[in-house]
C-alpha cells in the first residue's frame, strides 16, 4: 500500500519534471515583446491589413428584440464598402466588413469582439452598436489597440480620450440634442407648460440635462420609464395631470409608439417632439401597428411631431446624399428598401472610408487614430453639421436641425445648429451643406500626423 | 423534464471524471482491461477524484497553451456556463428540482465580483480568489431564501417560482441604478494575471500570459475545484440523501430524512455554484448588466444540462460546450455556403431550436445516455450490470 503510494507521488513528480523540460524552465532577462505591432513591412502595414484588403468588424443586434431597424444599419454599411471595393476600394485595398450577431446583450457582445479581434483579426472595429453592448468591450478594444470607430450611440461614455484613446463617437450625444431641441421649443413655445418623458437610464439623462438649460423654468414633470416595463399608462396619466401641453420625449422607437398608443387612449392631445433616436417614421409606424394589433396602421398619430435630425432623410427625395445612397442601395443592396438605418450605416461606412484615406497609404491602428484627431473636423459627408475630433475630444456630429413630421415627411424648422456639452452656446453651422463627389467616394488626403 | 426518473441506476452515474473506477463496495467486480490501473488508484474517493482533477489541470494547460487567444476566450465562455451548469444538474438531476432562475443567481454573483472590483484595473482592494468567494457566499445566502420558499413547491409551482426569480431580479438593478448601474450596467476591470502566475506558466511552457489566457486559467480552475466538491458530494451520504429525495419522498422521509432541509441545502449549493460562475462571468465579459441575466441565460443553462444529459457532470461540461461553439460554428457555415451576416445569424437560433427537438425526441437522456448505450453495445453487455462508466 505505502509502496504503490510512493511510486504514485514518484510519477507525479517525475511528470511535472517531464513538463518542466518541455517547457522554458525561466523566463530569459528582459525581453521585449512589444513587436506586435511593428510597421516595418510596407504594404501590409498593421493587423488586419495586407496588400490588397482592409477587414473591418462591427457588432449588431442582427436577431432578438432590438433586431427590428437595428439590423439594417450594417446591410447599408456593406452595401456601401461594396460600392468602394466595384470602385477601386481603398488606395487599392478592398474593404472587407465582417460583422456579427450580439443580439443585443453584452455577454454575446463580449465574445463575438473577442471573435473578431483575436479570430478574424479585424485592423478596426465600426459602428458597433448600443450603450450597454459595446460598454462591455471598450476597455478590451484600447487594451488591445484596436481602432474603436463612430461607436452607434449618442452616449457620452465614449468621449473620453483620456481612458479611452481609441474610442470615438459618431452621432449627435444626447445632451447636445437635448439642447438644441430646448432651446427651439423655449423660443417659439414660451408658455407651454413642459413634461418631460425620458428613458431612465444615461440616454434619458444625459437628453434631460440638454434641456433643462433652456426649458428649466418651463417644466411641469418629468415621468420615468424603465427599459422593459411596457405599462407606461401611469406615467402618460401622469403628464396629462400635471397639465403638461408640451412633452419632450427621450424615448427609444418603441417606447415612442407606446406612449402615442396611451395618450390616444386617454384623449390627451399635447404637442410632441421626440429626440431623433425615437422618431424614425417606418419603424415607429410599424409599432405602432405591431402594438395597436392593426388598428392603426401607419406613422398618421405622428403628424405635427418636432423631431431632429443630423442625416438626410430618406424621404428627401431631391438631396443629393439620398440620391447616391439609393444608387449605391440599387447597385450593391440585398432584399428591402433603402430606409434610414441604412443611410445611417452607409454614413458610418462613408465617415471610414474618409478616415482610411487621411491615414495614408499604409494605415496603422495608430495611424488612423491619430489621422481621426486631426483631421476628423474637415471630414466632409452626409451629415449636417462637422464631427467634434480632437486630440482631446472625441464626440461625434456637433449638431443637429430641428424639423416637424408633416404628411409622411420632415419639414426643417431651423438652420442646422451646432452647440458642444456642458454651456457652450448654440450657434448656426454657418457652412454650407456638402454635396457628394462626381463618383460617390469621398477624396480626403492624407493627413501629416506629426 | 422527466429524465430525472429514468433509471434506478442513475445513483451510480458518472461523476465526470474518466476513469473512474468503480465502487469499492461492488460485490464481484468482472476483470476488465482497466483493471490493472485501476487497482493501482488511491482506495479514498476524495483521493482519486483530485488525482482526476490534477489530470484535467494538465490538460486544461496543455489546451490552453496550445490554442490560440480567440479559443482561449472561448473556453473562459465555456467554463462559466459549465460551472452553472454543474451546478443545476446537481439540483435538478440528483434532487429532482427544477430551476429557471439560475440566470438570476448568477446576476446576484457577477454583480457582487463587479461592486467588489469596481471599474479601475488598480483600485481593486481585494485580490480576486477572496472577491469570488464573497460573491459565492452572498449568492449562497439569497440561495437560502429561494430555496426556503422553493422546498415547499413542487414541479410547475417549483419552476413557476424560480421563473419569476429570473424576470425579477435583474429588474433590481434597473431600479437601483445609482448603485448597480442601471440598464449601462457595472463595469469591471479585468484583472491582470499577477506576476507568480505568468512566471509559473512561462516557466512550464514559454508562453507568455495575456488576460485572455489567464481568464480561462482562473475560470477552469474554479470548474475543475467546483467538479471536485461536487463529485465528492454526490458519492458521499449528501449525494445519497438527495437521491434518495428525488427517487421517492414518502421512502425518504420513512427513512428519517429531512425533506425540506435537504432540498434547501441542495438548492444553496446549486445557488453557490451559480454565484461562483457569476464571478466568473463578471470577469470574462467586464460588465455587469440586466440584458445579460434575461431569461434566456436561464433557459439556456437548462437546456445544456438537459442535452447533455441530466445529472451528469459530462453532460453539464458537453452541455455548456454546446452553448459556446455552436452559434460561431453555425454561423460561419452559414457565410461561407454564401449567406449574408444577417440571414447566418438567424439560422443559428434555428439550428439550436431543432438539435434541442430532436435531442428529446431521438435521446431524451441526452448525449451522455447516447454514449452510455453505445459503450454498453460495444463491450456487450446490458446497461445497469457495470458500475463502471466513462462518457
Amino acid at each position: 500500500m505505502i509502496s504503490r503510494t510512493a511510486r504514485l507521488a514518484a510519477a507525479a513528480v517525475a511528470a511535472s519534471l517531464a513538463l518542466a523540460a518541455c517547457g522554458a524552465g525561466g523566463r530569459p532577462a528582459e525581453e521585449d515583446g512589444g513587436g506586435a505591432t511593428g510597421g516595418e513591412a510596407a504594404t501590409a502595414s498593421d493587423v488586419g491589413i495586407t496588400e490588397t484588403t482592409v477587414k473591418v468588424g462591427g457588432h449588431f443586434p442582427l436577431t432578438g428584440v432590438a433586431a427590428p431597424g437595428y439590423a439594417d444599419i450594417p446591410t447599408g454599411a456593406k452595401a456601401y464598402f461594396d460600392y468602394v471595393n466595384a470602385n477601386g476600394g481603398v488606395n487599392g485595398r478592398q474593404i472587407e466588413y465582417v460583422y456579427k450577431d450580439d443580439a443585443y446583450n453584452p455577454t454575446q457582445t463580449s465574445q463575438i469582439t473577442n471573435e473578431l479581434v483575436l479570430q478574424d483579426q479585424i485592423f478596426a472595429m465600426l459602428g458597433g452598436l448600443g450603450t450597454p453592448t459595446h460598454s462591455a468591450v471598450v476597455d478590451f478594444l484600447n487594451s488591445e489597440g484596436v481602432p474603436d470607430l463612430f461607436v452607434s450611440s449618442g452616449s457620452l461614455l465614449w468621449d473620453q480620450p483620456r481612458e479611452n484613446p481609441n474610442t470615438f463617437g459618431w452621432q449627435p450625444d444626447y445632451e447636445v440634442e437635448g439642447k438644441i431641441l430646448a432651446q427651439y421649443l423655449a423660443q417659439n413655445f414660451p408658455q407651454a407648460k413642459v413634461g418631460l418623458f425620458v428613458q431612465d437610464d444615461d440616454f434619458g439623462r444625459d437628453g434631460e440635462k440638454g434641456a433643462r438649460q433652456y426649458l428649466e423654468s418651463q417644466i411641469v414633470t418629468v415621468q420615468r420609464y424603465t427599459p422593459g416595463n411596457t405599462d407606461i399608462a401611469p406615467q402618460i396619466a401622469a403628464l396629462q395631470a400635471a397639465g403638461a401641453d408640451l412633452v419632450v420625449g427621450f424615448a427609444v422607437p418603441s417606447y415612442t409608439a407606446l406612449s402615442q398608443l396611451n395618450a390616444l387612449r386617454l384623449n390627451y392631445k399635447p404637442q410632441w417632439a421626440y429626440s431623433n433616436v425615437g422618431a424614425d417614421l417606418t419603424l415607429v409606424g410599424s409599432l405602432l401597428a405591431r402594438f395597436s394589433e392593426g388598428a392603426i396602421t401607419d406613422a398618421g398619430l405622428l403628424e405635427g411631431v418636432i423631431s431632429t435630425s443630423y442625416l438626410p432623410n430618406v424621404t428627401q427625395k431631391d438631396n443629393a446624399w439620398v440620391q447616391l445612397f439609393q444608387k449605391v442601395w440599387d447597385e450593391h443592396g440585398g432584399e428591402g428598401e433603402l430606409n434610414n438605418f441604412r443611410i445611417y450605416g452607409m454614413s458610418q461606412a462613408y465617415t471610414f472610408v474618409s478616415a482610411l484615406q487621411a491615414a495614408g497609404p499604409n494605415p496603422t491602428r495608430e495611424g488612423i487614430v491619430k489621422a481621426v484627431e486631426s483631421g476628423g473636423k474637415t471630414f466632409e459627408g452626409p451629415w449636417l453639421a462637422p464631427f467634434r475630433f480632437s486630440a482631446d475630444k472625441h464626440g461625434g456630429i456637433a449638431g443637429v436641425a430641428v424639423n416637424k413630421i408633416t404628411g409622411g415627411t420632415v419639414t426643417p424648422l431651423t438652420d442646422v445648429l451646432v452647440t458642444d456639452n456642458g454651456s457652450a452656446p448654440i450657434t448656426p453651422v454657418g457652412t454650407p451643406p456638402s454635396t457628394p463627389t462626381a463618383n460617390g467616394i469621398p477624396d480626403v488626403q492624407p493627413v501629416e500626423t506629426g | 423534464m422527466t429524465q430525472q426518473a429514468d433509471t434506478p441506476q442513475d445513483t451510480e452515474k458518472d461523476t465526470g471524471q474518466p476513469a473512474a473506477p468503480a465502487r469499492a463496495a461492488a460485490p464481484a467486480p468482472r476483470p476488465g482491461r482497466f483493471d490493472a490501473v485501476r487497482r493501482r488508484l488511491p482506495k479514498s474517493t476524495f483521493a482519486r477524484h483530485a488525482l482526476a482533477a490534477l489530470g484535467g489541470l494538465v490538460v486544461v494547460f496543455l489546451v490552453l497553451e496550445l490554442t490560440n487567444p480567440f479559443r482561449n476566450s472561448q473556453f473562459a465562455t465555456m467554463s462559466y456556463y459549465a460551472i452553472a451548469a454543474v451546478g443545476l444538474t446537481t439540483l435538478t438531476g440528483l434532487n429532482g428540482q427544477i430551476s429557471l432562475g439560475h440566470g438570476a443567481l448568477m446576476a446576484v454573483g457577477a454583480y457582487t465580483t463587479g461592486l467588489l472590483l469596481g471599474p479601475d484595473a488598480d483600485g481593486a482592494a481585494l485580490p480576486l480568489p477572496i472577491v469570488m468567494l464573497v460573491a459565492m457566499a452572498v449568492t449562497a445566502v439569497v440561495g437560502v431564501v429561494v430555496g426556503a420558499a422553493a422546498a415547499r413547491l413542487h414541479g410547475p409551482y417549483l419552476a413557476g417560482a424560480t421563473l419569476a426569480l429570473a424576470v425579477a431580479l435583474p429588474g433590481l438593478a434597473i431600479y437601483f441604478d445609482e448603485w448597480l448601474g442601471g440598464e449601462q450596467g457595472l463595469r469591471i476591470a479585468a484583472p491582470r494575471p499577477p506576476d507568480w502566475f505568468s512566471d509559473a506558466v512561462y516557466f512550464l511552457s514559454a508562453n507568455e500570459t495575456p488576460g485572455v489566457k489567464y481568464l480561462a486559467y482562473v475560470g477552469w480552475i474554479t470548474l475543475l475545484v467546483v467538479l471536485l466538491l461536487m463529485a465528492n458530494l454526490k458519492r458521499g451520504r449528501v449525494g445519497r440523501v438527495w437521491q434518495a429525495v428525488r427517487d421517492d419522498e414518502v421512502a425518504a422521509e420513512l427513512a428519517g430524512i429531512r425533506l425540506g432541509r435537504t432540498r434547501v441545502i441542495a438548492f444553496v449549493v446549486s445557488a453557490a455554484c451559480a454565484g461562483l460562475a457569476g464571478a466568473v462571468l463578471a470577469v470574462v465579459v467586464r460588465l455587469a448588466a440586466p440584458s445579460g441575466f434575461t431569461i434566456v441565460l436561464s433557459l439556456s443553462l437548462l437546456t445544456a444540462v438537459v442535452l447533455g444529459g441530466l445529472g451528469s457532470f459530462t453532460g453539464a461540461l458537453l452541455g455548456s460546450a454546446l452553448l459556446v461553439f455552436l452559434t460561431p460554428t453555425v454561423t460561419n457555415l452559414g457565410t461561407s455556403l454564401g449567406l449574408d451576416a444577417t440571414a447566418a445569424a438567424e439560422v443559428a437560433p434555428f439550428v439550436y431550436g431543432v438539435v434541442l427537438v430532436l435531442v428529446m425526441l431521438l435521446a431524451p437522456a441526452g448525449a451522455v445516455g447516447v454514449l452510455r448505450k453505445l459503450w454498453h453495445r460495444t463491450r456487450g453487455n446490458h446497461p445497469g450490470s457495470s458500475t463502471r462508466r466513462s462518457a
